[in-house]
């Protein structure tokens, strides 16, 4: 009985967890005032959050779709 | 050495002894190789240094993974939403729905916005317009940056190109070129920064990038133990990597050039149906079976944030986010789609419309509006925009919105 292969992925395995267990990582406070900064500086740019104004909304109704 | 049974598709000249013999298809760094089993033997025990040997290996994997679990905890100092405190709540999403395209014969599976903002492709189960397919179950479409061509494949095992003509006559299909080749169904595929490469995923477990024009295999990954339902490209801006999520419960980020697994997250209870990048590209969500939809830091290496309900059983099946980052819309299997406060971890909004399951979400390129497919046979495209709590006593919305 031979576990050649189980060998070769358990070799595998092991290799990638140390790859893994290498990175940089940073504090989770640190991250999440990152993720908040992003959200806080494109709110402004974000339609979905603010609105289109009739004018410019390209999806206003007078419009057709049709299929190519 | 003693040979076990294994189930050998092929039989042939081993690439190692050259001899005629029952062949295994192992990788050997990312190159498809078929050896016999004797060579896979002597591979297999060439590879171990002094000492080592299938119980030492499975202790050190042990004690890794201990190693991993106890410093991702130490940088564990605070949750997302309690960071997010000091951030003023949204009031209510108001949506307009502005289309309901009714043109598919069968259940939505997949669409894609192309950058122009005013067209999307989407496939479903037979497509009957743009482009017919041989096959029933068209499982995955992507529109080409320059809007000239949409790749799409699904239980064909395939991803093909189909350029793109405002001749309505003309045979599409008869101009198709066939680029990716799985061994199982095509799940999602994508065109990277340019029209030349496509990255693909597949139930048979890998993902691979493609170059369109020769239709060669450029760089696969290998990592995932099960069927990989979904990927997604990293925004421009932070480099070569992609995200994917399969069956195997794992979200896993990938370096497109070396084919390195890069970081891998396991803590959804289900198959993960659809990843998508945080817009600044330093986080990821996923939407699982498990009814939940979670957040990936890249940086931190860890999930920072759930976004669940009791009320919420039905898995998620597509996620996306506006483009500030701040809403991510999830469809689900029980015909809704909510709407998450990302920072807070809260739900805003919970949208009904659709009379079957919402199998896919997309915000617009511009972020003006969003589409949703559904096995309804139809594509809404609405638009929202929130309104600040003080202007909430004026209107008599309420946060439900049925569309007709």
């Amino acid at each position: 009985m031979s576990g050649s292969s189980n060998i070769v992925a358990m070799k595998k395995i092991v290799q990638q967890l140390r790859f893994e267990a290498n990175i940089n990582r940073v504090k989770v406070s640190q991250a999440a005032a990152e993720l908040q900064q992003f959200c806080m500086q494109n709110a402004l740019q974000d339609p979905l959050l603010t609105g289109v104004s009739s004018s410019t909304n390209p999806f206003r109704t007078q419009k057709l779709c049709s299929f190519v | 050495m003693c040979d076990h049974t294994f189930v050998a598709i092929t039989f042939g000249p081993c690439d190692s002894c050259t001899l005629n013999k029952p062949l295994m298809n192992i990788y050997l760094q990312n190159e498809p190789v078929n050896y016999c089993s004797l060579c896979v033997e002597m591979m297999a025990c060439q590879g171990l240094t002094q000492g080592e040997n299938l119980a030492s290996l499975k202790a050190e994997s042990e004690g890794l993974k201990l190693r991993l679990e106890e410093e991702r905890a130490k940088l564990h100092d605070v949750e997302l939403h309690q960071a997010a405190e000091k951030v003023e709540p949204l009031g209510q999403l108001v949506t307009k729905a502005r289309r309901s395209l009714k043109g598919h014969g069968n259940k939505v599976l997949c669409t894609d916005w192309c950058r122009d903002k005013r067209r999307l492709v989407s496939s479903s189960q037979v497509t009957e317009h743009a482009v017919t397919m041989p096959c029933t179950w068209v499982m995955a479409c992507a529109y080409a940056p320059s809007g000239c061509a949409i790749a799409c494949g699904g239980l064909d095992n395939k991803c093909s190109v189909y350029p793109l003509s405002l001749d309505k006559n003309e045979n599409l299909s008869a101009k198709k070129k066939s680029v990716a080749m799985h061994t199982n169904y095509l799940s999602a595929c994508s065109f990277t920064n340019s029209d030349m490469q496509i990255l693909t995923s597949s139930g048979d477990g890998t993902c691979a990038l493609w170059d369109v024009e020769s239709g060669q295999l450029l760089q696969s990954f290998h990592g995932h133990s099960a069927d990989v339902l979904s990927l997604d490209l990293a925004p421009s801006e932070t480099g070569n990597t992609f995200v994917s999520g399969g069956c195997d419960k794992k979200a896993n980020v990938w370096d497109m050039r070396s084919g390195q697994n890069i970081q891998s997250f396991e803590t959804h209870e289900s198959d993960i149906n659809s990843v998508k990048y945080y817009p600044s590209g330093d986080a990821f969500a996923t939407g699982s079976d498990d009814a939940t939809c979670r957040l990936y830091d890249l940086r931190a290496d860890r999930e920072v944030a759930i976004y669940s309900k009791e009320s919420i059983i039905f898995g998620a099946s597509s996620v996306d986010f506006s483009i500030s980052g701040r809403l991510l819309f999830a469809g689900y299997n029980d015909y809704t789609i909510n709407v998450w406060d990302v920072l807070k971890g809260t739900r805003v909004s919970i949208l009904f419309g659709h009379e079957n399951r919402v199998s896919t979400v997309r915000v617009s390129p511009d972020g003006t509006a969003f589409c949703s497919g559904s096995w309804d046979h139809t594509l809404r495209v609405r638009t929202g925009r929130y309104l600040s709590l003080s202007d909430t006593h004026t209107h008599t919305h309420t946060h439900t919105h049925s569309l007709t």
